[in-house]
């Protein structure tokens, strides 16, 4: 099925135009975010420069200054204007907590979101994708109910509270369990050397990255079990079978490559669920990244600093759903072009 | 077929884990509604407490009571009305949006259904939960905000379902005689369409409230609640921010959780057990 549509020719024209097709929808949801987050920090509070200042001491000067800064005096659509002007300079603005541009405060902690989400997605894309495909296959087994069941039931449990308990347990301790890993942040202080550092981020890793992956994995295998069904029973499998090739060559070779396409469909369609779930589980385990970040914000109320991170974390968002996009092609010669 | 009469209909053949879903769900709504008879504003003032802080279970606090010193049986019978309360009406937004979008765009052809579409499949690809605490953060925490923050991000998957059924509604020959009989828009989608897709918005309802419990929950451990309003989600943000967690103060984690996870899969099983009963939509979940 999927060999011998390899060597089709496609067009580069063809290929060209889909590439420029989902460019320009990912450009129109990028504007559709800039409209939202000016909606949001500057229309809805009403007198934004009054919202951003709530309950800081702020002189006349400063304030007169930030209302020209901002143009809130000015028509909505020049407001706009500046506000996209200024966001295409790269000046989010200066964070009222930590008196410094979001834009730094923002590149400061991007390393350690970007090491936990990544580390997190590949441990689930591994192994839930690997148990989805083996619980389809043998649908109805011990592996495949015990499986889907643990899957639905991570799935039900809110993720924060999820973080708690393995956080009670294995970084706290309980009763005769001493407490195995730290309950927070990413380094011990005093750590020197690049073995032991590297260790010490490791085991500082564990718990978020177990609580972060638990979540991932039960959405990819679930996603992995349906499309892996949905194949199973084809007429192009039975063909396989009548070859005489083994049970393990149908389900590597034939089945588990059609059901890649459904999968990273979903699966990019739930890439804003795994953002959530990095937010939430930062927060509980004190990590130092962008969704930690984002909770100080939010509970200050620090307004540039949650509208950095609102557009910095929606843009990656867009992002990564036009490179899956992209990949589609790659995963499946199939896909022709819109 | 009138949507009352599916509905009677397929309340008789809902089986037996949905009845137990739907008896689980009574019984947290007659908590709810009897909370003022139990638990008197003593037992939840945080000045007065009537224990001392993090005690264990006991006789006298059969769950232990939590970083204030008040019953955590108290705080969380007391939880339920706050978790109903901001669930059924965050899903009562979110369905009537999704529902009317839905059917608007199945419904109608044209450039402003085509960005109707565009908007709906906007929402579902962002992260619900960061556009939702924005929206509580902007606005200032409370029960309101939170309600209206829920309900305007958990409303795309409804619409997008909600559209494929009026479409294919609106493919069968008897919608055709009613148009060719004179049949306008409203008697379009309120004889057929809403017949039709009725099943469907019960089914996504009760699956909305599940996630939108979770959503509360988890927006009150981010403190976007009222924090003097007792809710499971404010009362394990307390006991994270007191170091109980760390401290192995099991007991203030356990009641909440419990009761956020039982609550969620009876509202769940309650979609499901309906979407059995009257066999609709081809989503299929173990």
């Amino acid at each position: 099925m999927r060999g011998s549509d390899r060597g089709r020719p496609v067009w580069p024209v063809r290929r060209l135009r889909h590439i420029g097709a989902k460019l320009a929808g990912a450009v129109t949801s990028q504007v559709a975010v800039l409209v939202a987050a000016f909606l949001l920090f500057r229309v809805l509070p009403g007198d934004p420069v009054r919202a951003m200042t709530r309950g800081r001491p702020i002189n006349a000067t400063q304030l007169a200054n930030l209302r020209a800064e901002l143009g809130v005096d000015d028509p909505l659509p020049s407001q706009f204007a500046t506000y996209v002007g200024l966001l295409l300079h790269g000046d989010l603005g200066t964070s009222f907590q930590y008196r410094l541009p979001v834009a730094d405060l923002i590149g400061a902690r991007l390393g350690a979101t970007v090491a936990l989400v990544g580390t997190a997605t590949v441990l689930a894309a591994v192994t839930g994708l690997w148990s989805g495909a083996w619980s389809a296959w043998y649908a109805g087994g011990v592996v495949d109910r015990v499986g889907t069941a643990a899957a639905v039931t991570l799935w039900s449990v809110p993720t924060f509270w999820l973080g708690l308990v393995l956080l009670a347990v294995f970084g706290g301790g309980l009763g005769p369990l001493p407490g195995l890993f730290p309950t927070g942040g990413i380094e011990t202080p005093g750590v020197s050397g690049f073995g032991p550092v590297a260790l010490d981020r490791l085991w500082h890793l564990t718990l978020p990255c177990l609580t972060l992956t638990a979540v991932i994995h039960a959405q990819y295998l679930l996603v992995m079990r349906s499309s892996v069904l949905a194949v199973r029973d084809s007429a192009f499998l039975t063909t396989a079978r009548a070859k005489g090739l083994s049970d393990a060559a149908v389900r590597r070779r034939h089945a588990v490559p059609n059901a890649y396409l459904p999968s990273a469909t979903l699966i990019a369609l739930n890439l804003g669920g795994v953002v959530s779930g990095a937010v939430v589980v930062e927060t509980v385990f004190s990590w130092p990244g962008l969704g930690s970040l984002f909770y100080e914000a939010l509970t200050v109320p620090d307004l540039p600093l949650l509208q950095g991170l609102f557009l910095t974390i929606t843009s990656a968002v867009i992002v990564m759903n036009l490179l899956a996009d992209l990949s589609y092609p790659l995963l499946d010669p199939r896909v022709e072009v819109a | 077929m009138t949507a009352g009469r599916a509905m009677r209909r397929a309340a008789g053949r809902v089986d037996a884990r949905g009845r137990v879903a739907v008896a689980v769900i009574g019984a947290y709504l007659v908590l709810a509604i009897a909370a003022p008879l139990l638990i008197t504003p003593a037992d939840l003032s945080a000045v007065g407490a009537p224990g001392a802080p993090h005690l264990p279970p006991s006789a006298r606090f059969p769950l232990g009571t939590d970083v204030y010193g008040r019953s955590m049986l108290a705080v969380t019978v007391w939880g339920t009305r706050v978790s109903l309360t901001v669930g059924l009406s965050a899903t009562a937004v979110a369905i009537g949006v999704g529902a009317v979008a839905g059917i608007v765009a199945g419904h109608f052809r044209g450039r402003l259904v085509a960005v109707l579409m565009h908007v709906t499949d906007w929402f579902l690809a962002m992260p619900t939960l960061v556009l939702a605490a924005v929206l509580t953060g902007v606005l200032r925490p409370g029960a309101g905000p939170v309600v209206l923050a829920i309900g305007l991000t958990s409303w795309p998957a409804t619409a997008r379902l909600v559209r494929a059924q009026t479409l294919v509604v609106e493919a069968q020959p008897h919608v055709d005689r009613a148009k060719v009989l004179g049949a306008g828009h409203w008697h379009v989608i309120r004889h057929h369409v809403l017949a039709a897709v009725a099943p469907l918005i019960v089914v996504q309802a009760s699956l909305t409230v599940s996630a939108a419990v979770l959503t509360e929950a988890t927006l009150a451990f981010l403190g976007q609640a009222d924090p003097i309003v007792v809710s499971w989600g404010t009362t394990l943000q307390q006991a994270r921010d007191a170091g109980s967690v760390s401290a192995g103060h099991w007991w203030i984690l356990f009641p909440p959780g419990a009761a956020i996870v039982v609550l969620g899969l009876a509202f769940t099983e309650c979609g499901r057990a309906v979407q059995r009963a009257l066999r609709v939509g081809p989503w299929e979940h173990p």
